[in-house]
């Protein structure tokens, strides 16, 4: 038995240590949640009474053509934002096993650049770089490709998925960075034991690697899917979600209904339903991935 | 040896490449910026000659002095209540008796995978109800409340690392709770103060969707939001200012990223991974 513990007897005066930041987080987190999920169930213009609607609003958002759209939008962008960057972190990675590179504190530097950076900023760049007389459009010029040039955010068909390859820019150097700091933890026995095996280059990235990142792909799972769902910044800058409604997703229908549309009632609905998803998607990689270990 | 050299090679090339593709567009955008005001820029050619022409319009038209005023001020007042608010709650939390510390930390917790997006029409009507919207208020009290919850969670992992036998020491002695607080746990986790404080500032500053609903007043627009009205307006629809202006609103995290670069990134990625 260990020795007790010296304790604070003045049990109830610890509480105060924890009130400062509870009132801050009651006042500004869980009471605009509680507000929002129960507009959600009326319909507001934001003015005047809130009228109670019942499942109304979540009914209105699954049969709306364009909303059911714009959560495809979303998967579709989590593919981008995090299907490619981990799939490139992990070749990377897996690469980088036995080697150690030198100047890595640069290329870490530099490949970390995207994600300390405003998404304003972010969009504003790359905005140009797909301008009709931008970079992209000039270099393909350069190569005798005019045909194929365009303005790609203008574009039905190109304007979601380059703006998904925003994303894959934003992520793939936290991807790489996150797996290999995860990979050089990985105890160098279990590499010599797979050796030993004969295991070749794919096996012992399948076997050791691959088990030995798990915490690692969950980390970046949970962060890259995230962002790809909310990622409200990137497409209001970029094409607003445009033309037509290509681009549309969840968070800017969510702004648009609350803000322009004066729909409070059915935003608030949506906003409920889009953290819902957030939720479940993030528990799914986390109990899946875990399962397995 | 061959073999290795050879490896090398590749990932060398690879890392080169990965940087490139990162530095691009800041290269891009950086050329389209320094390039002579009123001539087309191909975006695939190196500039014949450096102006800052381009800067001066966007910092006097964009009204971007106001707008770094703007986001200082809400960083700083952000960053500070925040982080003088998360102490003692991850304090007590690690190291002090609480009845249901497991369920008020799940209940934090939640506040770290939230969306804003659930939040912001609720709170964009009740600081309208008080008149604070508009203000810096606005901007401030919530993201302080949306803040916390990483705070508490990041300091909380870092009194952990403290041995339990150093504030025991102390309380034999007599030592208060505060006391020991202060004089001896927080010399010991400054480095994860400082490196939270890095975190804020850069999530605080790049904050937008807030912004972009609660302020309507251009006096009060922060360096983001001044900076997407820039891009936005038809009247300055010339993309080297537009350029130019970006990266007005990149350069605070620029600089404070290349003297403090090992804090974000060990604070991000230890961070999410906490």
């Amino acid at each position: 038995m260990n020795p007790p513990r010296p304790r604070n007897s003045l049990k109830h005066s610890n509480y105060l240590f924890l009130l400062p930041a509870f009132l801050f987080y009651l006042i500004f987190v869980l009471y605009p949640l509680s507000d929002t999920i129960y507009t959600s169930f009326t319909q507001w213009s934001g003015i005047g009474e809130k009228t109670w609607v019942g499942l109304e609003n979540y009914k209105n958002n699954l049969s709306d053509k364009k909303i059911t759209s714009s959560i495809k939008h979303s998967f579709i962008l989590i593919i981008f934002y995090s299907f490619f960057p981990i799939i490139i972190g992990l070749g990377i990675a897996g690469m980088m096993v036995r080697i150690k590179v030198k100047g890595m504190a640069i290329y870490r530097a530099i490949l970390f650049l995207p994600q300390i950076l405003s998404m304003v900023v972010v969009g504003i760049a790359w905005r140009w770089i797909y301008a009709p007389k931008g970079p992209l459009n000039s270099g393909l010029d350069f190569f005798g490709l005019t045909e194929v040039s365009r303005a790609w955010l203008g574009s039905f068909d190109y304007a979601l998925p380059f703006v998904g390859l925003i994303g894959t820019w934003v992520m793939f150097g936290f991807t790489m960075i996150l797996f290999i700091a995860g990979v050089q933890k990985i105890p160098s026995e279990l590499y010599d034991a797979a050796k030993v095996d004969g295991a070749g280059a794919f096996a012992e990235f399948f076997n050791v690697t691959l088990p030995g990142l798990k915490g690692e792909i969950i980390v970046a799972l949970v962060f890259t899917v995230t962002l790809a769902l909310r990622n409200f910044d990137l497409i209001y800058i970029t094409t607003g979600g445009g033309p037509g409604t290509s681009t549309m997703i969840p968070s800017m229908f969510i702004y648009k209904k609350a803000f322009q549309m004066n729909q409070v009632g059915s935003a608030s609905s949506l906003g409920v339903m889009l953290t819902l998803l957030i939720f479940t998607l993030i528990s799914l990689i986390i109990i899946t991935l875990r399962e397995k270990r | 040896m061959k073999h290795s050299d050879r490896e090398k090679l590749i990932a060398h090339s690879l890392f080169i490449l990965g940087s490139f593709i990162v530095l691009y567009p800041f290269f891009s955008i950086l050329f389209l910026a320094l390039s002579e005001p009123g001539t087309r820029v191909s975006g695939f050619t190196i500039p014949t000659g450096i102006y800052f022409d381009n800067f001066v319009k966007a910092w006097t038209d964009g009204g971007f002095s106001t707008g770094l005023f703007s986001s200082f001020v809400v960083v700083v007042g952000v960053v500070s209540i925040t982080i003088l608010c998360s102490i003692p709650a991850a304090y007590a939390f690690e190291k002090l008796d609480i009845l249901g510390v497991a369920p008020l930390f799940a209940i934090l917790l939640v506040g770290l995978v939230l969306p804003y997006e659930s939040l912001i029409i609720s709170l964009y009507y009740s600081m309208r109800k008080f008149g604070l919207d508009s203000t810096y208020w606005s901007l401030i009290l919530p993201q302080i409340g949306l803040s916390i919850p990483f705070s508490i969670f990041w300091l909380r992992s870092s009194f952990r690392s403290i041995p339990i036998s150093l504030s025991e020491a102390a309380m034999l002695e007599g030592a208060g709770r505060i006391t020991i607080l202060i004089k001896i746990l927080l010399p010991q986790i400054i480095p994860a103060i400082l490196t939270l404080t890095v975190l804020l500032f850069m999530w605080t500053w790049n904050e937008f969707l807030l912004a972009l609903i609660m302020i309507q007043d251009p006096e009060m627009r922060t360096a983001p939001l001044a900076l997407s009205y820039f891009a936005g307006n038809k009247r300055y629809g010339d993309p080297a200012i537009t350029a130019a202006a970006a990266i007005w609103v990149a350069l605070p995290v620029l600089i404070i990223y290349i003297f403090l670069q090992r804090r974000f990134i060990s604070g991000m990625v230890t961070g999410v991974e906490k």
